[in-house]
């Protein structure tokens, strides 16, 4: 019964395509890739208007105010209680008119939304949702994770340029410098995964955390080289995706909105739709390169479809980050660049080693011992040495008399 | 400890964001318009007139004066006083306005008209929900649009409308007093008159004036 | 010489051509983008997964953008004052179809055209890791001390100035 849950979109597939002649040989493999492709599109874009409506009930609730609460079904009187709201979104997005400057360059203007929210889709490709659920199952999944989100600092660029402003080019340089500035961090943080796992796929990396040590189970997250890299990882996407504390590019009381600042309507969903499957990549890849992909945390939890879990640990990184958004003030361009190359790059490489230290040494005390000393050493001289020369003390008040 | 400062800080919202599913302190949020902020009781928005009794044309205390009309700075109430009197509630026959307008969207609501009322016949209401599509007619209240009973009155400002009716009611009983007092002397020298001998015409002699009335 | 083959190799060779004779700088330079991504399609269709995926992380997202950066940063943002094709273009086609000549001659009568083609073979990831760290080694050690003499180069460069 379990397993009929677990593979109900297999299965759905499967009986689909049964429906596709076999005769002209391309047919088949075309039909297999346009389903996938079709059911993770329609999957994330109504996850996406949900997250949004999360963001503000949630953002609100943090900010003691309730979040969007009225809309509901239009032209019903059926309640939704706020999650209704992307209805609405949508249509204002849809129907706003679309404003163009005159000095704009129009054909990189219209295209850099696009070339914008492919990458980021394409990214979705190589996620492990659930057993045997992988729309791309190749061998160098994970830098091809990489590369394609690369590819979305490129369209950063003909956003802010096109738009022959200077607010939205400065916009532009600053998102770029803090897109590869964390891109290092970011993919060297996942190296270690790789070296112990073995592989560049994240099929076989979420295969390798299926199996249950005593009362907890074998996620790369329980160890301390892995929950080092584990907490990089989520700050770099953090900054990938311009989410506050990093969202100084999109800084709406600094430069308005940096380099979006002369996109309206849909154009603008476009690209808001592009950061949160952004964000979505990022959470997926987060659980599974640490957290176990779609394998339950206690082994009796198992019945629960490995989907469902994929899903939760994805939205518990959203919720993550909406939790930080409202928390942390936003960080100035030096600080933001100092905390990439200063202090999460040597943390990364020392991840690698204390990863390859848990590989070498055979005792399991010994092993803990020396993997946390590397770890947690550097993070305290690093923290300690790069405040150094400034006073951070409390905060003295002078009020004039 | 490192980093310790965003821990405590998560920790913060967290509780903001648990505590506003429980307690109200942590949501003071009032949802308009299905919650609504009781006002404060020198709240005020627009005059209204007030009415005694259930028949607001003949209850109505306005006797059509005029001088809160003559007083409001922006000059926004216009007055036609009727032809006909009609009794008040002392009894006593009144004019009253055959027409009342005030024209809100001029009202700046400053209360001169209520302070220069003499027979407390308006008051200022608080109701302040009074959007219309119809810019110039739906703004112009007429006496039945303002005309809103004592019982009203001493709802949305109870402290006042006691104020009011003591002094009103004390008027009246001054009022009635007098009035018996009147009779009574009036009944005295009715009587005298009666009572004493028919003087032969005597231009000299004139009848006992009639005792000084005293309350 | 497979469909997907021709489609490519026309794609490679429009951005190519379009990054040669735009007006504007900076869409020369996304012309040129789009030319990498085109080499990565092409490294892709045969089988190379690595090459084509690093291709696209080293070439799109960082090299692209080094050369918009650095146009950006020079006075190329500004239209050509003068045309982009110079006055003497005849001699110039001249050189390249006379250097392209022997070129091909040579090549078509070498002997490296006349051994079979080699069959694709599938390199897994862990493959060229392997060769890397044992066959290759030094060109790998090499190429790091080269790009750490550029980055140092880069923050000096780069640095504050003492005041003295």
């Amino acid at each position: 019964m379990a397993e009929f849950f677990d593979q109900i979109f297999v299965n759905l597939k499967h009986w689909l395509l049964g429906f596709v002649p076999a005769q002209p040989d391309w047919l088949q493999p075309l039909a297999t890739v346009v389903i996938s492709v079709a059911a993770i599109l329609g999957v994330f874009a109504s996850l996406f208007a949900i997250a949004t409506v999360i963001e503000r009930k949630g953002l609100g609730r943090i900010q003691n105010r309730p979040g969007p609460n009225r809309v509901g079904i239009p032209f019903t009187d059926i309640s939704l209680f706020g999650f209704g709201q992307p209805i609405a979104d949508g249509i204002k997005a849809l129907i706003k008119e679309d404003l163009v400057p005159r000095a704009a360059d129009k054909v990189v203007h219209f295209l850099a939304p696009l070339a914008m929210f492919v990458p980021l889709a394409l990214t979705l490709l190589v996620l492990p949702m659930g057993r045997n659920m992988t729309a791309m199952d190749i061998d160098a999944g994970l830098l091809f994770f990489f590369a394609v989100g690369a590819g979305a600092e490129l369209a950063v660029f003909m956003a802010g340029w096109s738009s022959r402003n200077k607010y939205s080019l400065f916009g532009a340089m600053r998102a770029i410098a803090q897109m590869i500035s964390y891109e290092i961090p970011f993919i060297l943080s996942t190296v270690s995964v790789i070296m112990i796992a073995g592989t560049l796929s994240p099929v076989k990396i979420v295969e390798a955390q299926q199996t249950y040590n005593g009362w907890l189970p074998d996620w790369f997250v329980f160890t301390p080289w892995g929950l080092a890299a584990f907490l990089l990882f989520i700050t770099a996407a953090t900054a990938e995706s311009n989410r506050s504390p990093f969202d100084l590019p999109e800084g709406e009381s600094e430069i308005i909105a940096g380099y979006f600042i002369e996109y309206s309507g849909f154009k603008f969903a476009i690209f808001f739709m592009a950061e949160y499957f952004g964000m979505f990549a990022a959470g997926g890849m987060a659980a599974t390169l640490f957290l176990g992909g779609y394998a339950a945390p206690v082994e009796w939890l198992n019945w629960i479809p490995s989907w469902a879990w994929f899903f939760a640990k994805t939205m518990g990184f959203i919720f993550f980050l909406i939790w930080i958004r409202g928390t942390v003030p936003r960080l100035r361009q030096d600080q933001l660049m100092n905390f990439a190359w200063k202090f999460m790059l040597p943390m990364a490489l020392m991840t690698i080693l204390a990863a390859a230290s848990w590989h070498f040494i055979p005792d399991a005390f010994t092993r803990w011992l020396v993997s946390s000393t590397l770890v947690v050493a550097p993070y305290l001289l690093l923290g300690r040495g790069l405040l150094a020369g400034r006073q951070i003390g409390k905060r003295a008040y002078r009020y004039a008399d | 400890m490192l980093g310790e400062a965003i821990i405590k800080g998560m920790a913060v919202t967290a509780k903001n964001f648990l505590g506003s599913y429980v307690s109200e302190e942590r949501l003071p949020t009032i949802e308009y318009p299905e919650q609504r902020q009781p006002l404060k009781e020198a709240v005020r928005n627009f005059p209204f007139l007030v009415y005694d009794g259930d028949d607001w044309h003949k209850g109505m205390r306005c006797v059509a004066c005029q001088i809160c009309e003559k007083e409001c700075p922006p000059k926004c109430i216009y007055i036609v006083k009727s032809k006909d009197k009609k009794p008040d509630y002392m009894g006593k026959a009144q004019f009253y306005p055959a027409t009342f307008d005030i024209d809100v969207s001029v009202c700046m609501s400053c209360q001169i008209c209520v302070e220069v009322c003499p027979f407390e016949a308006i008051k200022m209401d608080n109701e302040f929900e009074l959007s219309t599509s119809d810019r110039f007619g739906g703004l112009l209240l007429d006496k039945q649009k303002l005309a809103k009973s004592n019982g009203y009155y001493r709802h949305i400002h109870p402290t006042e409308a006691g104020e009011v009716d003591a002094r009103l009611a004390a008027e009246k009983v001054k009022a009635e007093a007098k009035a018996k007092a009147d009779a009574e002397a009036k009944a005295k020298a009715a009587a005298a008159a009666a009572a004493a001998p028919k003087p032969v015409s005597t231009p000299a002699t004139p009848a006992a004036p009639p005792a000084a009335p005293n309350g | 010489m497979t469909i997907s083959f021709l489609i490519i190799a026309a794609l490679i060779l429009a951005a190519s051509v379009a990054a040669m004779t735009l007006r504007n700088l900076v869409h020369c330079a996304l012309a040129l983008a789009v030319a990498f991504a085109g080499l990565a399609a092409a490294y892709l269709q045969l089988n190379a997964q690595f090459v084509g995926f690093a291709q696209i992380l080293v070439y799109v997202g960082a090299v692209a953008i080094l050369i918009v950066f650095a146009v950006l940063l020079t006075r190329g943002g500004e239209a050509p004052e003068r045309n982009v094709f110079s006055g003497d273009w005849k001699w110039g086609a001249l050189v390249a179809a006379l250097v392209f000549g022997t070129l091909a001659w040579a090549v078509k009568h070498s002997f490296a055209s006349d051994r079979p083609l080699p069959t694709k073979a599938e390199v897994t990831v862990k493959q060229i890791g392997d060769a890397l760290m044992t066959k290759y080694v030094l060109p790998l050690e090499v190429i790091g001390l080269l790009l750490t003499a550029a980055m140092i180069g880069a923050v000096i460069i780069a640095m504050k100035e003492e005041k003295k």
